[in-house]
């Protein structure tokens, strides 16, 4: 456990050193930033008004940025330090290799979540000091949802990067995970279906199985419960799920895909080369 | 100690290790020499337990991948290249003594002696450091713990003739019940350091002699050298060597590092047309050369 917390709080401080992370950071302060600064609190959409918008555009953008963010940079500095022959140094110290990988996912989960999260705490205590009233039920929602994204997608990162064996490769192959998850968003399945050559059971359980999808949907599920943007789609999902039965999968599905995929890159990297 | 049992290491489809039976005994210390790609890092890195491999490594008995934390802890490594650390000084002293079980003020204590004064620096990124100071303070790390084994690759390159002085004094502490293995390009770098040379060439051991050690690690040779004219490089290279200068640039006077001698003799060597009067005598017995 020791071991563990050391590997983690050393990403810490390497991460925050960084510049990837200065960036990452700036990048969702200045989206809260920005969206009060345009008023956005004040603006109306499908009903919401106030801080609940606000979340809702910085959802929406957050889904946008933070996949191929972690992905990316992720893989960029897993693959770059071995490359560089940080993992040849610190690899020679007596660290068991367990705590070196999951220590590091936990430092690295810290560093990628916090911002994000900070972020939208900014929000908050900006709307308590404007007299805006705060949504905490989907203050919380959305907290959990952003929480699950992140750790989704640095499981998926670890595992490319284990798989890689230069950084080039891995962001390669990283770009092309979330080029592919992309293209198989609601509207690339709808055509597929209006051209009848899948079920829309299918196409749906496609669309259920890519875990932007599901943060999507989930996403929009909060001020559009019928789901009506996704048209016949949402049909299925809801006779499967239900609302709330959709809530708890889009927060389970996508822990599950990231734990898994971080599971398959420990066992590749434990059994691999190691810098 | 260590045992190498048919290792063989393949990446894609060029063997890097060809078929390697090695067995070094405590406080051996051994010069692995050979040309780049002669396969000596991938063999270091076998023995740390990095590389997946054909073929069976141990130390004392010990899988270093199987049981990782119990054969590293007893290990210090220095790499050729430093890594480039985004972390401070501080924290990368800490990391390791934590890992290792020790007490960072070994470390501090250890580069002090090295002449590195961790004080001012403690803050700075491991990464922003010069070369030198990189080196000693991964030295310090790795001889600040009870290492059983050394693995150093190419320790000294990066450091003044001073500090490797002071190098070759700590090996000496160690000698006599610590395993060493320097990894080096050339043999003259770290021949007077050794009793053993083992040199490979495209993966497989193509030499494994003993060596003589008359010299300890912590012998000194009394060096005077008087040269035909005043010249401004020669002179120059001797007060890198903290010789004194006797007399108008003409004569010089210092000591030599006994496992530097070698490299002290091959950088003097550039101006025998020079030199007039040349002679190295070891303190010790009073031996000339």
């Amino acid at each position: 456990m020791k071991q563990l917390w050391l590997t983690a709080k050393l990403d810490i401080v390497e991460s925050l050193r960084a510049r990837w992370f200065q960036v990452y950071s700036l990048v969702f302060g200045g989206i809260v930033a920005l969206l009060f600064l345009f008023g956005l609190t004040e603006s109306r959409v499908l009903g919401f008004i106030g801080l609940s918008r606000l979340l809702v555009t910085y959802i929406q953008l957050t889904m946008a940025i933070l996949p191929i963010f972690v992905l990316i940079t992720t893989v960029r500095s897993v693959a770059g330090d071995r490359e560089a022959g940080v993992y040849e140094y610190l690899l020679s110290l007596p660290v068991s290799l367990a705590a070196w990988f999951w220590g590091k996912i936990l430092g690295r989960y810290l560093v990628i979540f916090l911002p994000v999260f900070a972020a939208m705490l900014l929000a908050v205590v900006i709307a308590l000091v404007r007299g805006i009233e705060v949504p905490w039920g989907m203050f919380g929602y959305y907290t959990a949802l952003l929480a699950v994204m992140a750790a989704c997608f640095l499981g998926i990162g670890m595992l490319i990067s284990a798989l890689a064996r230069s950084t080039d490769m891995a962001q390669g192959a990283a770009f092309v995970v979330w080029l592919t998850l992309l293209l198989f968003l609601d509207l690339i399945l709808l055509g597929v279906m209006i051209q009848g050559k899948v079920s829309p059971e299918v196409a749906v359980t496609m669309a259920l199985a890519n875990p932007l999808q599901v943060f999507r949907t989930a996403a929009l599920a909060l001020f559009d419960p019928q789901l009506i943007v996704l048209g016949p789609s949402a049909y299925v999902i809801l006779d499967l799920f239900g609302a709330t039965g959709y809530k708890v999968f889009a927060l389970v599905y996508p822990t599950v895909v990231g734990a898994l995929a971080a599971v398959v890159g420990y066992q590749v990297f434990k059994r691999g080369d190691l810098p | 100690m260590i045992r190498f049992d048919n290792v063989a290491k393949s990446f894609r489809k060029s063997r890097v290790l060809d078929a390697i039976h090695l067995e070094i005994g405590v406080a051996e210390r051994v010069a692995l020499i050979g040309s780049n790609g002669a396969g000596k890092t991938t063999l270091i890195r076998c023995l740390l337990g990095e590389y997946a491999f054909e073929g069976r490594v141990t130390i004392n008995g010990r899988d270093p991948r199987q049981e990782r934390t119990a054969v590293l802890g007893s290990i210090g490594f220095v790499p050729q290249l430093p890594p480039p650390l985004k972390m401070p000084v501080a924290q990368l002293i800490d990391f390791s003594a934590a890992l290792c079980g020790t007490d960072p003020a070994t470390i501090h204590a250890l580069a002090g002696r090295l002449g590195l004064d961790l004080e001012p620096i403690l803050s700075r990124p491991f990464v922003k450091l010069s070369g030198g100071m990189k080196q000693k303070l991964l030295i310090a790390i790795a001889l600040g713990r009870e290492a059983r084994l050394l693995i150093m690759d190419e320790p000294a390159a990066n450091l003044d003739p001073e500090a490797r002085k002071i190098f070759f004094e700590l090996l000496a502490e160690r000698q006599d019940d610590t395993t060493m293995l320097i990894s080096s390009h050339r043999l003259n770098e770290v021949s007077a350091l050794v009793n053993r040379v083992i040199e490979m060439d495209m993966g497989k051991v193509v030499l494994d002699d003993r060596v003589a050690d008359d010299v300890s690690l912590s012998g000194q040779f009394a060096c005077r050298i008087a040269i035909k004219r005043n010249e401004a490089a020669f002179a120059k290279a001797m007060q890198a060597w903290n010789f004194r200068d006797l007399g108008d640039g003409m004569e010089w006077e210092g000591e030599v590092p006994g496992p530097d001698r070698l490299r002290f003799m091959g950088m003097t060597s550039r101006y025998v047309a020079l030199i007039s009067n040349y002679s190295l005598e070891e303190s010790a017995n009073g031996r000339s050369q």
